[in-house]
């Protein structure tokens, strides 16, 4: 199972950083998202796998997953969607007034 | 158990969240907000003396005992800081009234002044790793709308690099965070310490340490910090100086922290990344403030320098020299957010930002001139003002440690620092002015805001001794992590 994830989290990240380094806005935003995804599961990966079980902890429970990583990832997730939100606005000003959305033709001095 | 703790971040806020309801009512969000910066300052001051008499506050949240719960922690560092960020900020909210245009306050610009204290004063609070990275977000999406707010062109091309360099600090900063959940299982950062202790510091905890310190020294502009003088240049001056006086103190405060409490066990590999790249930033940053001609670009290396400053002192990792970082770091958060009100201010009456086009701003505003000089002599650290104390602790606090090459350095990019600021001098206040009409502004507010920030620093200086008790109180902690350790876990 591990290995399954491992996998997933590497491409998950290659993508992520090969968006990233193109030039197009919209692709670096697509990147920066694949990027947090893969870490989210890196997170969950890290703290354990496990199945068959909810992460709640009750008198006769036999089994539970850790829920604090489950926790951890639900704040992230949440922080992620509003920097992608911001970042998606962000961007689509940038191209009303900037005309473009390729970093390159975005240099110049003027303000 | 305190409560006090939480009342830094709860009274911004608060305040952030009723002034989103004021919006049209500008005079009413400003009023708001002076009495919210003073609440705070005076909440800070209860808390640094609260933690003079009775020692290391700690509040664990729902009444969950570490290491199960989240918990705050107030030292004398965190309290400090705490209180000198109040101060600051209280000075530029002031300073903010007169030069941000009515359209940006309309936009929310003091609901997100707010948002970025909660997420300030939170980081400084914290005893959570994870906690650490929520107000950093906190802190970080209201820098983002900050840097942004206005959307001229400059302002939207430099917010998206800021933008892009920042989530990908954060998202390896939640893999550093899950990495190190996965090596030791807790979060608390005491507990951390522990946890560290007993593995010891080898193989996989060094790589996570190392993560850790590529994370917080991108956020404090330590490391690969090439995206901050354009970015920190495109918004309006208030917001500059905000960000120069805090955003990258809180990751310097993070590295300190992290550095000086959990990865200690292994200091020949960290502290050393530690003194090469306070050593590059040094230099780097002495090089980039000579070689400009604009005022944000020059200030703005100018934070840098004094970031590679302070983590000299974390790499020395002595009593003096941490001692000295706190003391430096007090006085850096102080004289830098008043250097940039000061900057702000001659450019708005400069009429440009260039220096070039300036000239002989000192007939007709002596005072900000003479304020600027004194505050260069501040910066430089020359001895009756507070730059001088922490200088002369780092050094010798480094020269102990036996890093000769890096406090020359340090006393080197000392003299980049009084040559860049003295460019300012000279070419905006002497010479000859510019031909054509330049309407006067008036500028008193301001300039009594600056005085009192400046009276600050002269005071810091010359008690520095009444200071230093205090600064000591804080370096103890970062020595001798056990006291931390002990304060959290005792229950």
């Amino acid at each position: 199972m591990e290995w399954m994830m491992a996998v997933a989290i590497g491409i998950l990240f290659m993508t992520g950083v090969y968006l990233i380094l193109s030039k197009s806005l919209l692709r670096m935003i697509l990147g920066t998202s694949l990027l947090t995804h893969g870490v989210h599961l890196l997170l969950m990966t890290m703290a354990g796998l496990k199945t068959g079980a909810a992460p709640v902890l009750g008198n006769k429970a036999e089994a539970y997953v850790d829920p604090l990583p489950q926790a951890l990832i639900l704040t992230s997730i949440v922080i992620s969607f509003g920097v992608t939100a911001f970042f998606l606005v962000l961007a689509y000003r940038a191209h009303q007034t900037l005309g473009t959305d390729d970093m390159d033709s975005m240099k110049g001095d003027e303000s | 158990m305190s409560n006090l703790l939480v009342f830094p971040i709860l009274i911004p806020l608060c305040t952030a969240v009723l002034l989103v309801i004021l919006k049209e009512k500008i005079l009413l969000q400003r009023i708001i907000s002076t009495v919210s910066a003073l609440f705070n300052i005076a909440v800070a001051i209860v808390l640094v003396s609260r933690i003079r008499a009775d020692g290391i506050q700690t509040l664990h949240l729902g009444g969950w005992a570490p290491p199960y719960g989240i918990v705050f922690v107030g030292d004398m560092f965190a309290a400090l800081l705490v209180l000198t960020a109040a101060v600051t900020s209280f000075g530029i909210l002031l300073y903010s009234f007169g030069s941000i245009e009515a359209e940006r306050e309309k936009a929310y610009y003091y609901v997100l002044f707010h948002f970025l204290l909660v997420g300030v004063y939170g980081s400084f609070l914290t005893g959570d790793i994870f906690n650490l990275f929520v107000f950093f977000e906190v802190l970080l999406i209201s820098s983002y709308a900050l840097i942004s707010l206005g959307g001229t062109r400059l302002q939207l091309r430099e917010s998206l690099k800021y933008l892009l360099i920042n989530i990908v600090s954060s998202t390896l900063f939640v893999a550093a965070v899950a990495y190190l959940y996965a090596a030791t299982g807790t979060l608390n950062m005491a507990h951390l310490s522990q946890r560290v202790a007993e593995a010891g510091q080898g193989g996989v905890l060094g790589v996570i340490a190392v993560l850790f310190l590529i994370v917080f020294s991108l956020k404090a502009g330590l490391f690969l910090f090439f995206w901050l003088p354009g970015s920190y240049s495109a918004p309006p001056s208030a917001v500059r100086s905000l960000f120069g006086a805090l955003l990258t103190k809180v990751g310097l405060y993070a590295v300190l922290r992290t550095f000086t409490l959990i990865f200690i066990q292994d200091p020949g590999v960290t502290h050393t990344w530690i003194a090469w790249m306070a050593a590059a930033a040094m230099i780097l940053g002495g090089l980039g403030a000579v070689a400009y001609n604009d005022i944000p670009r020059i200030l703005n290396y100018n934070v840098i320098i004094s970031v590679g400053f302070v983590a000299f002192g974390l790499a020395a990792a002595n009593g003096d020299a941490l001692n000295g970082a706190v003391f430096y770091l007090l006085h850096d958060m102080l004289s830098k957010g008043l250097l940039f009100i000061l900057g702000g201010m001659m450019i708005t009456i400069g009429g440009t930002d260039r220096l070039k086009d300036m000239g002989g701003l000192i007939k007709r505003y002596p005072l900000i001139g003479w304020m600027f000089f004194v505050l260069a002599l501040a910066i430089v650290g020359i001895p009756p003002f507070s730059g001088f104390a922490g200088k002369v602790l780092l050094i010798r606090g480094g020269l102990d440690a036996g890093m000769l090459t890096l406090s020359l350095i340090g006393l080197g990019s000392s003299f980049l620092v009084l040559y860049s600021l003295i460019k300012i001098f000279r070419l905006a206040f002497w010479g000859d002015e510019p031909k054509g009409e330049r309407s006067r502004v008036n500028l008193k507010g301001a300039a009594a805001v600056s005085a009192a920030l400046l009276v600050l620093v002269i005071v810091m200086g010359t008690q520095a001794e009444w200071v230093y008790s205090y600064v000591s109180k804080a370096g103890d902690v970062l020595v001798h992590p056990a006291l931390y350790i002990e304060a959290v876990m005792k229950e």
